[in-house]
C-alpha cells in the first residue's frame, strides 16, 4: 500500500516540471457547480462523479477532471497565449458491471496536469515531449491517434449536409457511426408514418416532429454513397502502425484524398517535430481510432501512455487537442487548446515495483 | 438453518407459495395478515422470512437470509456487482415484467432506438437542454442506452407515477416495468421497437456463501440440483 504522501511527493515533482515550464500553477474548486460538467457530458459523468447538493446553489459535483474548471477560469480572465498546470484529486465512482473486481480501483486519486491555450502549431509536439520525457523512465508506451483527420475525411464524404452532421455528431460513438454509414451507402429506405389518434404529449413540438419526417422524406431521395467512400473511410479509420510507417502512408493517401491532406500534413509536421525534440517516431504507435470512444470533444491530436507491464490499469497519461470543448464553453469564444494529465498515484506504484 | 426471504404480500407471494408448493414444500402466513411471520412445512432447516419483494436483494447480500425470492430488475439495478455475491438457483415462470423505453405514441417519426438517438440530438438544439427519461431504474437504462451509444439525454428520477411525467412536462419519454402495456397505452405512450432492457420475472437468488450441505440438500428437495 503507498501513501497518499508518496503519491502527492510525486505529483508534486511532476508538478515543478510543468512550472519549469513556465506554466502558471491553478487551483479550481473541488465541489464544481454540476449543471456545465452534465450538459457537456451528460449521463456518462453523472454515473462515475459522486453529485451533492447545495440549498443555495443547487446541485454541485465533486470535482471529476480539470479540464473543465481550467478552460472555465481561462475563459474567464486568462490572456493569449496560456500555459497553466495544477495538482489534486478527482473523484471518481467505479461502478462496476455484474461481477465485482478482485481489487477496487480507487474512488479518489491525485492527476496532475498540463494545458496549453496557444495558436502555435508546435504546442501539440511540445505536449507530447512534456509527457514523453517525463514517463519515459518508467518505461510507458505511447500510443497517439488524430480524431481531427477523421473528421477530415467525414467532412469531405458526397453527402447531403444532413447527413455529414449526423456523422460528424457520432465520430466518438463507433458503433453508431458504422451504422449510419451502412445505412448511407444503401438506398434509403421508404419510410411512413402511420397516422395515430392519440392526442399531442410532451414538450417536444409537433413542428419539431414534422420538421424531421421532412428531413427523412427529402433524405430518401438522396442516392446512396458510393461503396468506395465506405470503403476509404473504413481503410483510413482502420490506419495503425508506428509513427514513422503511418507518416508514410498518410502522405500517399492524401495524393488520391486532397481534402484530407491538411490535416495529413499536420500529422506529419508533427512527426517531424517530435523527431526534432530527440523522440523516435519509429517507437510511438498511431492508431486512426485512438480516444475515439473514450475522448469526446477531443477534436484534433490524441495521446495516451500506459504500463507496458501492466495492461489492466487505466492509462498513466492522457490528453489531447480539445479545441471543441473550449468552443462549447466558451459561449461564442474559442481558443486552441492542449493538453493532458498524468496519475501519480500509478507512478508511484511502477516506482514501488521497480 | 435456512432462512427463505419471500415477499410479504400480494399476487407475488401467493404464487411464490404455489411454486413452493408444486415441490413439496408448504409455505404459510401464520397468524393474522398483518403479521409477517412464517412457516414451513415439508422441509427440515428452513424458515421462512417474509419481506417487501424491495428489500430481499439488499437482505440477501447482507447474509440475513440465506435464499430469496425477487424480480431480477430489482436485483440488478439495486445491487452492482450482484453476480459475485448471488447465484441465480432457479427462474420461477411467474412475476414475467419488462424494463421498455416509451415515448409519446404522438411521436410518428419514432419507432427504433435510432429514431430515438436522432430525436434525441435535434430535441437538445432546438431546446437547450439534454431530452429527459424518467425511471426508477437508473442503472440498467444508463448502461443499455452507453451500450447502444445513445448520448443525447438525461435521466431524471421517477419514483412514482413514472408514466405521467410525459403529460406534465417533466419528461419527454420513459423508461419503466411493464407487463400488459395497459398503462402506457391508457397514457398515450407507446414502446420503441426493440428488445426489452431487460425481461424480468420472479427469481429465486442464493447467498454465495451459503451454499453449503444444507442448501444442497433442500436445493435437491426442490428438484433444482
Amino acid at each position: 500500500m503507498i501513501s497518499k504522501r508518496d503519491k502527492r511527493n510525486i505529483g508534486q515533482r511532476m508538478l515543478a516540471a510543468f512550472q519549469g515550464t513556465g506554466a502558471e500553477e491553478i487551483v479550481p474548486d473541488i465541489l464544481l457547480p454540476a449543471e456545465s460538467l452534465l450538459d457537456l457530458y451528460g449521463e456518462d459523468i453523472r454515473a462515475r462523479a459522486y453529485v451533492t447538493t447545495d440549498p443555495i446553489r443547487g446541485e454541485m459535483m465533486l470535482r471529476p477532471d480539470f479540464t473543465v474548471p481550467v478552460v472555465q477560469a481561462h475563459m474567464e480572465n486568462g490572456a493569449e497565449p496560456a500555459r497553466y498546470c495544477y495538482l489534486g484529486e478527482v473523484f471518481r465512482k467505479q461502478d462496476m458491471g455484474d461481477t465485482r473486481p478482485h481489487t477496487a480501483r480507487d474512488n479518489e486519486y491525485l492527476q496532475a496536469g498540463f494545458e496549453l491555450f496557444s495558436r502555435d502549431p508546435d504546442a501539440d509536439a511540445e505536449v507530447f515531449a512534456m509527457f514523453h520525457d517525463l514517463l519515459h523512465p518508467y518505461g510507458a508506451n505511447a500510443v497517439v491517434g488524430d480524431i481531427g483527420l477523421l473528421m477530415a475525411a467525414v467532412r469531405s464524404l458526397p453527402v447531403s449536409q444532413a447527413r455529414r452532421d449526423a456523422l460528424l455528431h457520432h465520430i466518438w460513438r463507433p458503433g453508431r457511426f458504422a451504422r449510419l454509414l451502412d445505412r448511407f451507402s444503401a438506398p434509403a429506405p421508404e419510410r411512413s408514418f402511420p397516422e395515430t389518434q392519440a392526442a399531442w404529449a410532451g414538450l417536444r413540438g409537433q413542428q419539431e416532429m414534422e420538421q424531421r419526417m421532412a428531413r427523412l422524406q427529402a433524405d430518401a431521395d438522396t442516392p446512396p454513397l458510393p461503396e468506395i467512400w465506405a470503403q476509404r473511410l473504413r481503410q483510413l479509420f482502420s490506419l495503425r502502425g508506428n509513427l514513422a510507417q503511418v507518416s508514410a502512408q498518410l502522405s500517399r493517401i492524401a495524393e488520391d484524398w486532397p481534402d484530407i491532406a491538411a490535416s495529413a500534413q499536420g500529422i506529419i509536421l508533427r512527426t517531424g517535430a517530435l523527431a526534432e525534440r530527440g523522440i523516435d517516431p519509429g517507437k510511438i504507435r498511431f492508431d486512426a481510432e485512438h480516444g475515439r470512444s473514450t475522448m469526446e470533444y477531443y477534436d484534433g491530436f490524441t495521446f495516451s501512455f500506459g504500463a507496458t507491464t501492466r495492461d489492466d490499469w487505466p492509462p498513466l497519461a492522457s490528453g489531447g487537442r480539445y479545441d471543441a470543448l473550449t468552443r462549447v464553453l466558451g459561449k461564442g469564444r474559442e481558443i486552441p487548446a492542449v493538453g493532458g494529465i498524468l496519475r501519480p498515484g500509478l507512478i508511484a506504484e511502477l516506482e514501488q515495483g521497480q | 438453518m435456512i432462512r427463505l426471504g419471500v415477499p410479504s404480500k400480494g399476487r407475488l407471494m401467493e404464487q411464490t407459495f404455489d411454486w413452493f408448493a408444486a415441490r413439496g414444500v408448504r409455505l404459510s402466513r401464520s397468524g393474522s395478515d398483518r403479521e409477517y411471520a412464517g412457516q414451513v412445512e415439508g422441509a427440515d432447516g428452513v424458515s421462512l422470512v417474509l419481506l417487501s419483494a424491495g428489500e430481499i436483494p439488499r437482505e440477501l447480500v447482507a447474509g440475513r437470509i440465506e435464499l430469496g425470492v425477487t424480480g431480477t430488475d430489482l436485483v440488478r439495478e439495486k445491487l452492482p456487482g450482484w453476480a459475485s455475491d448471488l447465484e441465480t438457483v432457479a427462474e420461477m415462470g411467474f412475476g414475467h415484467a419488462d424494463l421498455i423505453l416509451a415515448v409519446p405514441e404522438c411521436w410518428r417519426d419514432c419507432d427504433n432506438l435510432d429514431d430515438f438517438t436522432t430525436i434525441a440530438r435535434d430535441f437538445r438544439a432546438v431546446h437547450g437542454f439534454r431530452l429527459r427519461i424518467a425511471t426508477k431504474y437508473h442503472r440498467l437504462v444508463r448502461a443499455w442506452l452507453a451500450q447502444h451509444e445513445v448520448a443525447d439525454y438525461q435521466l431524471v428520477d421517477s419514483q412514482g407515477a413514472t408514466e405521467g411525467t410525459v403529460a406534465n412536462h417533466t419528461a419527454e419519454a420513459i423508461a419503466d416495468i411493464t407487463s400488459s402495456g395497459a398503462t402506457l397505452r391508457a397514457n398515450n405512450l407507446k414502446i420503441l421497437n426493440e428488445d426489452p432492457i431487460l425481461k424480468s420475472q420472479a427469481t429465486l437468488f442464493a447467498n454465495r456463501q451459503a451454499m453449503g450441505k444444507d442448501m444442497q440438500r433442500f436445493l435437491t428437495q426442490l428438484g433444482l440440483t
